[in-house]
């Protein structure tokens, strides 16, 4: 199989295991791509994509900026903030208008949950969802995944616990659905009122000792503590939560065996790591970044052939 | 589906000698060349050659790579289904080398135009040479044409020329097949 059941990349749920083992396969040969003395490919040269961001980003803009070039497509890029959005136009009309300058797709990230999912069913292009409010964040959790992969060698029976502010992540919530159908554990871990009520519905253990967790685990994957989308404080101060819930290189050398650490950035140093380990042997922080873009270029290329001329 | 066949094992091995003794003539050493094979049928072409000058010829520095083209194709999005990359395996500097490309069939000469544009991401060669075991000759769609050239033969559009090798197919031999 070569093809996705897919037309568009709302999030991993909408996917199966075949879709992930294509994407991760693509993703081998562009990483072969992009190490290459020139690193572009002329497969989307017909293409336009626009990346439309409600929402702030640097890491997710760049990489899928870099992924849309490196495949020659051409890119349009747009940021809310200094659009006729704040004139109080409608994200349909918005898109559509965009659209009528002959866009094939679109990249969008918003603050509001199922963003994509809504687009995808009122305009005729193909949709990849970088992030909708708290839901999901699909590519962050394909580049997990396929980091993991290329760090252990495959994620099945991995265990892998999603440590700190879960409430309010969508790369929890993908990374969960995205480890799962691989056949990994998945744990999640932080303060109580930061874990959503039902979240072991969904299959996975929960743990408030962060000690306990990094024991249990293989990789641990250390979440940003989102003060932008908290209305209430949700522990007493970032020191208290840094002590409890932060990783730091004596915590780390103390544990039973090496684990893997992952962060999908930006990073508070200091705050859920410390320097010493974001900078560690065992942090594969910037190998995630790098395989974010052979990622994006996968699923990007997937995506547009089947995008009918 | 009626099939044909055009080469059998020994021609097959006779054939093979020859190309790799052209490619001494002209290369003589190997010293500033390289061989790249295209993914994915012409890898095996690719490989015998490389052991025969090795192994027969004792010409121990051949470089031998593989190179994929599926991202450089002109088809993209024109037919139904989407194409499968191949991986491209390419250790060393092309920058000035005299590469040639080696492959089993050559029909429109597309995936041909595909590889001079893909291996200019890896450098300037000096020169780019081309070696196909069949050549189907009356087909071409653009300006290209072999250096070394296993067995001209003259196929419609409706046959296929399907060309195995016994790592892969459990035998050498090439076979014409009425669709």
């Amino acid at each position: 199989m070569s093809e996705l059941s897919v037309n568009h990349l709302l999030g991993i749920k909408y996917l199966n295991k075949k879709d992930i083992e294509l994407i991760f396969k693509t993703a081998d040969h562009f990483k072969e791509v992009i190490n290459r003395p020139i690193k572009k490919v002329p497969s989307l040269r017909d293409i336009t994509i626009a990346n439309l961001f409600f929402e702030n980003s640097t890491r997710t803009k760049l990489s899928f900026e870099l992924a849309e070039k490196r495949l020659s497509a051409d890119v349009l890029n747009f940021s809310s903030a200094q659009s006729s959005v704040k004139k109080g136009e409608t994200l349909i009309d918005t898109v559509n208008n965009i659209l009528s300058m002959k866009v094939d797709m679109v990249v969008m990230r918003h603050p509001n949950p199922g963003a994509g999912v809504f687009l995808s069913k009122h305009v005729k292009a193909s949709i990849v969802n970088a992030g909708d409010g708290a839901h999901e964040h699909p590519t962050q959790a394909l580049l997990d995944s396929y980091s993991i992969r290329e760090k252990l060698g495959s994620v099945v029976d991995k265990k892998v616990v999603i440590v700190g502010d879960i409430l309010h992540s969508r790369v929890a919530l993908s990374n969960i659905y995205a480890l799962q159908m691989q056949g990994a554990e998945v744990m999640v871990c932080g303060p109580k009122t930061l874990i959503p009520k039902y979240i072991d519905k969904l299959g996975v253990k929960v743990e408030t000792n962060l000690r306990t967790a990094l024991n249990w685990c293989d990789v641990a994957n250390m979440l940003r503590v989102q003060n932008e989308r908290m209305d209430i404080s949700y522990f007493p101060s970032t020191r208290e939560y840094a002590q409890q819930f932060g990783v730091n290189k004596v915590l780390l050398d103390s544990l039973d065996k090496e684990i893997i650490i992952m962060h999908p950035g930006p990073i508070n140093r200091g705050v859920e790591i410390t320097s010493d380990v974001a900078d560690s042997r065992q942090s594969i922080i910037l190998d995630q970044v790098q395989n974010g873009v052979a990622i994006r270029m996968a699923v990007i290329y997937l995506l547009a052939s089947k995008i009918k001329q | 589906m009626s099939q044909k066949v055009l080469l059998n094992a020994k021609e097959v091995n006779i054939i093979l000698h020859r190309l790799a003794c052209q490619l001494i003539e002209k290369h003589t050493d190997f010293s500033n060349t390289v061989l790249i094979g295209l993914q994915p049928r012409g890898i095996f072409l690719a490989n015998r050659i490389a052991k025969i000058l090795k192994e027969e010829y004792h010409i121990n520095n051949i470089q031998l790579g593989y190179l994929d083209i599926t991202f450089y194709r002109d088809d993209f999005r024109r037919g139904d289904k989407t194409l499968a990359a191949n991986s491209t395996e390419i250790n060393f500097i092309v920058e000035d080398k005299n590469v040639v490309f080696i492959d089993d069939v050559l029909y429109t000469g597309r995936s041909i135009r595909a590889a001079l544009t893909a291996i200019q991401s890896f450098g300037r060669p000096n020169e780019i040479e081309l070696l196909a075991l069949i050549d189907r000759r009356f087909s071409r769609h653009l300006p290209i044409q072999p250096d070394y050239r296993g067995r001209q033969v003259d196929v419609i559009n409706e046959e296929k020329v399907k060309v195995n090798w016994i790592e892969n197919d459990k035998e050498d031999s090439v076979y014409l097949i009425e669709k």
